[in-house]
């Protein structure tokens, strides 16, 4: 056989996994991305008193595919000056960004599509990051004064709370003592807590700083609609401007993915080594089929005969998948063989829940806070989350030191230091409060009484 | 075989960005296709199985450097600098340096292609699999033999960022 | 910051004049809503053009119309019976409590709350079915005749009043909740847009605007009308003059007036609703100006007649078209984000600004 041949069927026998899984990504999370949005959109209505997207598609579940197929039967504008291959090139950027970073996640012990890389959480960091460039080139290129305000602005923003992120990660990481994803899930079943436990400081200040990352309220004054309408992506429409969206919620996705790999167990199951805890591994399975009764129990009172059946059919879904996952836990020996399967797909399902509930808690404060300006954003995150990170991995290496040298108590060592750091961070607040009373005082700037009249002419 | 593949791919990438960005025009489209030529180089690297330099290149010099010289580029205006007689008298002398230059490094290279190795300092190649992980190897050296550089060039960096905030600073 | 702006609560130009991000001065282009209403009163009997002032602040359609009614009952020496008056009082202080929850569902979303506007909206909602179910419209009412009301009060309009005034107060917690607390909303809102009460009463600011200055001057305490003085209510001040403290101002007046209404619909005095005029209204020749405590301030109306069924002039003196004046004072050294949230705290409404 020719050697070539030889050579590309190798390959493929060994990689054909991940580049499944490359496909699979990039046809199935901008889906995800989409129903993320429908979900946004319909958690928003319900906490404010109104129903959401409900005309297309059973309870609007089409929503997404209708907005899809809009944006890309849209007329492509491109502005008159604007650099045309910059400008096409930005929104794709920034969404190749998002998905190269979700290659590095693993949503399971058994999902993983970059090969277990060395650097695993750094590789998911640093690519996200690149969207970055998305950012800044498309308000460039869109040669317009707005865009480009908003476009640095956002950058700046990204930068400033990166590091924050970064360092929260760090204070994660001294626990975990690795950055390959699946020794860090290890590490956290090794040491029974889930490192939000350990260092709750450090999550805390991930949470804000991914916010952040993401341009999400109360951090979204790049995008704020009433300031500079909207910022970088105001030349955008059509699908350009739905690449950038999609990349936004993909990148959500990815920092709650990163957040929960180190913070929150990854796909352990709550208590993964107490042994008397065992029955939780039948929650996956109750809490869909609880979905599903639900749905049954609601299928009645639907106007629509097709709604109804939608109905249905959710429920019959939900039943599905709950056997799916509760048949191999059951303590039967016909069902032994099935055990192989159990870490991964229970573990998908626990990484999935604790993904969403971190994407929950994302749409939450964005319908409940108002929105920082912009000074006020850099000044959090410059004078208050970084200090704060520094002394946190500062905290969490003195405590694992107390720990391995001084032979002290794992728990007692980190108490004593997450105490400190939050010490620390009340400091650090009296002090703004401080600089905003001495502040305001004075403020706004004493204004030379200007001897032109504004009004004249 | 799949390996040389996908170092000429990434080498070949490499060079047609460099040779692009520098006879573009357009400062913007230069630095753009200065970020290609890094991540092809960091392509390289992951083949070399250094994986830490090779997120070391995306993080620092694609995420960061590579974004500073986007937003000088978009902040200061080049038009000035493009009206500007952008060869100056000693574009002579620089040539023929350089075609000097050029001259000596393809007598090496024909000179020396009898010699085993052709001359360049080969050491064995390990195979894959024995290779210390990246960032362990680069962790331990950092903070063992390469202490005192280490801790000298982050006060450097330091005493930099200090530099450019009070040179930034408005005179209040 | 052009015409076509989501912030600027209609067709309003501001040209600001930047430093960097600070302002250094604004300009303010409108007209580009008027309409002319005071030169068509002159071509309207006294009748005809109660519509129209409905028009000016739309929010708060009730209230323009009560100034007008009594403005022209002033000047043809008449009196609305005692009933009229006190279902008057009762539809204006509702109307007063909509158009702060317009203001404050607006405001709120300029700053980057999203929800507040929402609950605002439902809450008035409420009102507005009650003014439906009154007069037929929500929202221009055209509710009172000159002289008294053309419709009695519905049957259960007590009962409605009473179970939003109930509410109510539930509501205005939930607001108080999202918003008066949250550091996030006061560090938008505080010394933002100082005014200080001299400053307010050079520029002839009135309203939620002047008493957040400390000046504590109410058209319903200091020249009752209506049936204003018939009921307790506190007057709320502020001190700095700065954003925050007109909004705890406005939150503080909507509980006030939901006091006012609910002392109101206890007794509620029988009596006919139209007082003694004529088909064909024709005030002697005479100048009369009236003013009432309209929710965006001190709204007047100075109408001259010369003896005929038609006004020879209408000039109405427009709360927000004074208040906007302020722009520029407490705009200079903000930043551009600020502007919006002034903008919005001065709660003012175009058709009335340009009429």
């Amino acid at each position: 056989m020719n050697p070539a041949l030889r050579d590309v069927l190798v390959f493929l026998q060994s990689w054909w996994v991940e580049l499944v899984s490359g496909v699979v990504i990039v046809a199935v999370v901008p889906l995800v991305a989409g129903y993320l949005v429908l979900m946004e959109r319909k958690l928003m209505a319900d906490m404010q008193a109104r129903l959401g997207p409900m005309r297309v598609g059973p309870h609007g579940l089409l929503q997404p595919i209708a907005d899809a197929v809009k944006l890309l039967i849209k007329e492509d504008i491109i502005p008159d000056n604007a650099d045309k291959m910059v400008f096409w090139m930005a929104p794709v950027v920034s969404m190749t960004a998002a998905l190269t970073a979700m290659g590095g996640i693993a949503f399971g012990p058994a999902f993983l599509v970059a090969r277990d890389i060395n650097v695993g959480l750094l590789f998911v960091i640093g690519v996200s990051s690149l969207g970055l460039l998305g950012i800044v080139l498309g308000g460039w290129a869109s040669n317009s004064h707005y865009s480009i305000m908003g476009a640095l602005r956002s950058t700046a923003q990204l930068v400033s709370y990166e590091t924050a992120a970064g360092l929260a990660l760090v204070s994660g990481l001294l626990l975990a003592g690795t950055l390959r994803i699946r020794d860090i899930v290890h590490a956290q079943e090794q040491s029974g807590v889930w490192f939000v436990f350990l260092v709750p400081v450090a999550f805390f200040i991930y949470v804000v700083a991914s916010i952040a990352e993401t341009n999400r309220a109360p951090f979204d004054l790049p995008e704020a609609e009433s300031e500079l309408v909207a910022g970088y992506m105001t030349e955008y429409s059509g699908f350009r401007w739905a690449l950038y969206f999609l990349g936004e919620y993909a990148n959500m996705i990815v920092v709650g993915a990163v957040a929960t790999t180190l913070f929150l167990g990854g796909w352990l199951r709550p208590f993964p080594n107490v042994h008397w805890m065992n029955w939780l591994d039948a929650l996956p399975a109750l809490f869909t089929a609880a979905v599903g009764a639900y749905c049954v129990f609601r299928a009645g009172k639907q106007p629509a005969r097709v709604q109804v059946w939608f109905m249905w059919g959710v429920a019959l879904a939900c039943f599905a998948v709950a056997l799916i996952l509760g048949v191999p836990v059951l303590p039967l020996q016909v069902v032994a063989p099935l055990k192989f399967m159990v870490p991964g797909l229970h573990g998908a399902f626990w990484f999935l829940l604790k993904i969403s509930a971190y994407i929950y808690l994302f749409m939450w404060l964005r319908f409940t806070l108002p929105r920082y300006r912009f000074d006020q954003l850099m000044h959090l995150g410059w004078y208050i989350l970084i200090p704060l990170a520094i002394v946190n991995v500062l905290a969490a290496g003195v405590a694992m030191i107390l720990e391995t040298e001084y032979g002290w108590n794992r728990w007692l060592a980190l108490v004593v230091t997450t105490l400190f750091t939050l010490g620390v961070a009340l400091f650090l607040l009296r002090l703004n409060d401080k600089r905003a009373a001495a502040a305001s005082s004075a403020a706004p700037p004493p204004e030379e009484p200007s001897t032109e009249d504004s009004y004249a002419g | 075989m799949l390996d040389k593949v996908i170092f000429f791919f990434f080498a070949g990438v490499a060079i047609l960005s460099a040779g692009l960005m520098v006879t573009r025009r357009n400062a913007i489209h230069s630095a753009v296709f200065l970020i290609t030529t890094l991540l092809a180089t960091a392509g390289i690297f992951l083949q070399l199985r250094a994986e830490f330099i090779f997120i070391a290149q995306i993080i620092l010099y694609v995420g960061g450097i590579m974004v500073l010289f986007i937003f000088v580029i978009m902040l200061v205006s080049l038009d000035v600098a493009l009206r500007q007689v952008q060869f100056s008298r000693q574009k002579w002398v620089a040539l023929f340096v350089t075609l000097a230059l050029a001259v000596e490094v393809g007598v090496m290279l024909w000179s020396s292609r009898k010699v085993p190795g052709q001359g360049f300092l080969l050491p064995n190649a390990v195979p894959a699999a024995k290779l210390p992980p990246n960032t362990e190897a680069l962790a331990g050296s950092l903070f063992s033999s390469y202490l005192l550089p280490f801790e000298i060039a982050s006060v450097l960096l330091l005493v930099a960022m200090v530099g450019a905030v009070v040179m930034a600073k408005k005179r209040t | 910051m052009g015409p076509q702006h989501p912030s600027t609560h209609g067709v309003l130009r501001v040209k600001l004049k930047l430093d960097g991000e600070r302002v250094r001065g604004t300009e303010c282009v409108i007209g580009y809503l008027h309409r002319g209403v005071e030169k068509i009163a002159e071509n309207r009997t006294y009748q005809q053009f109660a519509p129209y002032v409905d028009r000016m602040d739309y929010v708060a359609a009730v209230s323009n119309g009560l100034g007008y009614c009594e403005a022209v009952e002033k000047l043809l020496n008449v009196e609305a019976p005692p009933r009229a008056k006190v279902i008057r009082t009762i539809m204006t202080e509702l109307q007063r409590i909509a158009s702060h929850l317009i203001w404050l569902g607006t405001h709120a979303l300029d700053i980057g709350a999203l929800t507040p506007l929402f609950y605002c909206l439902r809450e008035r909602e409420e009102i507005l079915k009650i003014f439906e179910k009154y007069c037929g419209a929500r929202l221009t009412t055209h509710a009172f005749r000159i002289g008294g009301l053309q419709y009695e009060a519905y049957d259960s309009f007590e009962k409605d009043v009473e179970r939003f005034c109930k509410d109510f107060e539930r509501r205005i917690q939930e607001y108080v909740d999202l918003l008066t607390g949250n550091s996030i909303w006061i560090g938008r809102t505080r010394n933002v847009g100082v005014l200080s009460a001299g400053d307010c009463i050079a520029l002839g600011a009135s309203g939620p605007v002047l008493r957040a200055s400390g000046v504590k001057w109410d058209l319903r305490k200091a020249q009752p009308y209506a049936a204003y003085d018939l009921y307790k209510f506190e007057i709320p001040v502020g001190t700095n003059g700065d954003t925050y403290d007109r909004y705890m101002v406005r939150m503080e007046e909507m509980r006030q007036s939901r006091l006012i209404c609910l002392q109101a619909i206890e007794n509620i005095p029988a009596g006919p609703i139209l007082g003694k005029v004529g088909k064909v209204l024709k005030p002697p020749a005479g100048e009369i100006y009236h003013s009432i405590e309209a929710p965006k301030g001190i709204l007047g109306y100075y109408i001259v007649s010369d003896g005929t069924t038609q006004p020879y002039r209408v000039r109405i003196r427009p709360p927000s078209f004074i208040n906007l004046q302020a722009l520029d004072k407490m705009a200079r050294g903000h930043l551009v984000a600020d502007v919006v949230a002034i903008i919005g705290t001065l709660d003012i409404v175009l058709g009335e600004v340009d009429r």
